[in-house]
């Protein structure tokens, strides 16, 4: 039983850890300010961070493999552009939608297929990437284009209220991040696809001569990542109704920062994206400590999620020593 | 064995397929735009008669760029990457700025006091302060990639996201405007007619090549490079090596970001050498230092860093908004992996190698 226990604790204790360190954070922040114990407070984490959430699960499955995708920050900032210029020129958004998703998932698949059959490294791949997308935003304007459509001003103002919590809310742009989350999760535990996932980033060498579709999966990786992009960037453009070149700029940072917290280590094979989670609401909640004082300056944000990262990564290398031992 | 031919060694150096690039993209401007590489000299009252003109302007602009990439090699040589040089640009900045303002130690605090051409610091601690900022930012990267055992990506990605709050912390949240005009001579002064940071350049570039190829440090940077755990069994002490990289790309950053605030007469901390880290890794790949480390050549990556100006310099000559660069870049940036994949240089290398086999043959 205690062995057990122990397993499962150096199997998920960053994971563990990065959970405790938001209990902590939350209660340090409800105990600072009372009106951050409201229910609501809570469900803003998800509403403010939902792009966020989105990148970081594509990011972690990336990183997952020992790879990198600088990309999403400038894939937000095109699809958003891309889907507003065509609202105002009068296309329907149910073409728009699908269209958007097709346009991240293709990116996604352009960036792996160039990582994987030009062997070149992950990090100018999706640095191209980055550099293409933001540039092509630019291009389709230069200025910033407002949202004027009917079914994406309903997707944004429709409040869907919580059961059983009074006066709670969320919109129903904020389900589309933890619905990707079950998809994830289910892909990384349930299927072949998440296996090798895991095999590669502890090994590519080793997947490979166990006969793993090494090439495929890692293509199907980052074009998984470029749909959680481009998801990311329709709830982006829908909740801020606009869509503009300079969206989401660093985005990539804090995207990476949260999965390193959520105890996924960045030479790939070990985390998840349940650890991804607690490091996204780790970061809404320093945003809304800051909001909350507002005496603090937007510039702490940055600060201590620097220093989450240091301690994170203090954390895994004490963690990983440990299990080399025993 | 016959020596090689000049143009064969030539071919063979580093340097040959950064300046094969640089050379297309001057062909291109020759072609598209002949007046690109009009020369004139210009009267000016303050700093003198001095040179103008786009060839001029890429080796001024490009400069931070060339420093921070001719740094950059040093770490990419050892096998890691430094994320952060952009942050430490901000933050040599931010530090310069606040130092120069007269409103420091000056209880009397006005409009006229913070916007006098004065300071109450001297010039010389203000750029020792600036370099020294950077360098310690250096030496903590290194620290916590030699000592602290942290992949390299991950240790500059801290100080790359806490480094910009760093710099705001430093400036107070404030885009400072620098109003003391000696501080200007560093980005916009002329030595003999030329930019002052042409000369900054290449003293780095001397300072580095002294300390790189005149000494062991080279030999032992590459040997790290190539495999840390054999250097480590040959005796190299790995860890102060990194360290010694890692605290030189700060140097190099420092500096950079003392010419980027002196252009702009101010310090931003959000935006000053914003994608910096990109460029300057561009540039590395460009100049043929590989990623996983090893050969490197401070040379080529400062002309890789020159193609990327030039290469910016003739977009914007040919009228393309600068929004729009961006897109320009990537597909630079999918050229040069295009020409750098295995495919394409086998191609060419046969090219070259129909027309060399006779040489072989005959001696």
């Amino acid at each position: 039983m205690i062995q057990q226990a122990k397993l499962i604790f150096w199997r998920f204790g960053a994971q563990l850890i990065a959970f405790a360190v938001f209990l902590l954070i939350y209660f340090i922040g409800g105990r600072l300010y009372p009106d951050m114990q409201k229910a609501q407070v809570f469900f803003n984490f998800f509403i403010n961070d939902a792009s966020l959430l989105l990148v970081s699960i594509g990011m972690t499955l990336v990183i997952l493999t020992g790879g990198i995708d600088l990309s999403v920050g400038g894939v937000i900032a095109l699809i958003s552009t891309a889907s507003a210029a065509l609202l105002r020129s009068g296309v329907s958004p149910y073409i728009v939608l699908p269209l958007m998703i097709v346009m991240g998932i293709a990116l996604g698949t352009l960036m792996g297929w160039i990582i994987q059959v030009l062997k070149v490294q992950p990090f100018i791949a999706t640095l191209m990437g980055l550099y293409l997308a933001r540039g092509l935003a630019y291009i389709i304007s230069l200025t910033s284009v407002t949202i004027k459509d009917k079914f994406y001003m309903k997707l944004a103002l429709t409040p869907i209220y919580i059961p059983f919590i009074p006066k709670a809310y969320v919109y129903p742009t904020t389900l589309v991040g933890p619905i990707m989350l079950l998809v994830a999760i289910y892909l990384l535990f349930f299927t072949r696809f998440g296996r090798t996932v895991y095999a590669i980033g502890s090994n590519e060498q080793s997947a490979l001569l166990m006969g793993l579709p090494v090439r495929r999966t890692k293509i199907l990786v980052y074009a998984f990542s470029g749909l959680c992009s481009a998801l990311g960037g329709i709830v982006f453009s829908i909740s801020l109704l606009a869509g503009y070149g300079q969206f989401a700029t660093g985005m990539e940072l804090d995207s990476i920062a949260s999965v390193v917290i959520g105890g996924t280590a960045l030479t790939g094979g070990v985390g998840n994206v349940i650890g991804t989670l607690f490091g996204v609401l780790i970061h809404s909640t320093i945003v809304s400590i800051l909001q909350f004082n507002g005496t603090l300056s937007s510039w702490w944000t940055r600060i201590g999620v620097g220093v989450l990262t240091l301690v994170a990564i203090g954390v895994q290398s004490v963690v990983y020593i440990r299990r080399k031992r025993s | 064995m016959k020596q090689k031919s000049f143009l064969g060694r030539f071919r063979d150096s580093q340097v040959f397929w950064p300046l094969m690039a640089w050379i297309i993209i001057l062909l291109f401007d020759a072609i598209v735009e002949p007046s690109f590489f009009k020369i004139g000299i210009m009267p000016d009252p303050v700093y003198g008669n001095h040179l103008y003109g786009n060839i001029i302007d890429i080796f001024n602009n490009g400069a931070p760029l060339m420093l921070v990439a001719i740094g950059m090699t040093l770490v990419i040589a050892t096998g890691g990457v430094d994320l952060s040089v952009g942050a430490v640009i901000a933050i040599s900045a931010a530090m310069g700025a606040v130092l120069i303002n007269p409103v420091l130690g000056n209880t009397l605090i006005s409009n006229a006091v913070s916007a006098a051409n004065k300071t109450n610091t001297p010039l010389p601690l203000i750029v020792l302060a600036d370099l020294a900022a950077g360098t310690i930012c250096g030496l903590w990267n290194g620290y916590l990639v030699s000592r602290g055992r942290i992949q390299p990506m991950v240790a500059t990605l801290i100080l790359m996201v806490a480094g910009r709050g760093i710099a705001q912390l430093i400036t107070n949240g404030q885009i400072m405007t620098i109003y003391y005009t000696p501080y200007y001579w560093f980005g916009n002064g002329f030595i003999l007619g030329l930019p002052v940071s042409i000369y900054i350049v290449t003293l780095v570039l001397i300072l580095g090549w002294v300390l790189v190829r005149k000494t062991s440090i080279g030999l032992f940077i590459e040997s790290v490079g190539i495999n840390a755990r054999s250097a480590y069994y040959s005796g190299i002490n790995e860890k102060n090596v990194k360290l010694l990289a890692y605290a030189f790309c700060g140097f190099c950053g420092a500096i950079a970001g003392l010419l980027l605030s002196s252009y702009v007469h101010s310090a931003d901390g959000n935006n000053n050498g914003l994608y910096y880290e990109l460029d300057a890794i561009l540039s590395v790949v460009l100049g043929g230092t590989l990623m996983t480390g090893g050969r490197f050549s401070m040379l080529a990556s400062a002309i890789g860093a020159v193609v990327i100006w030039t290469f910016t310099v003739t977009v914007y000559s040919l009228g393309v908004p600068a929004n729009a660069l961006l897109a320009a870049k990537a597909v630079l940036v999918l050229v040069v992996i295009l020409l750098y994949s295995d495919y394409t240089r086998r191609l060419i290398n046969r090219l070259f190698e129909r027309r060399g086999s006779k040489h072989d043959t005959a001696s």
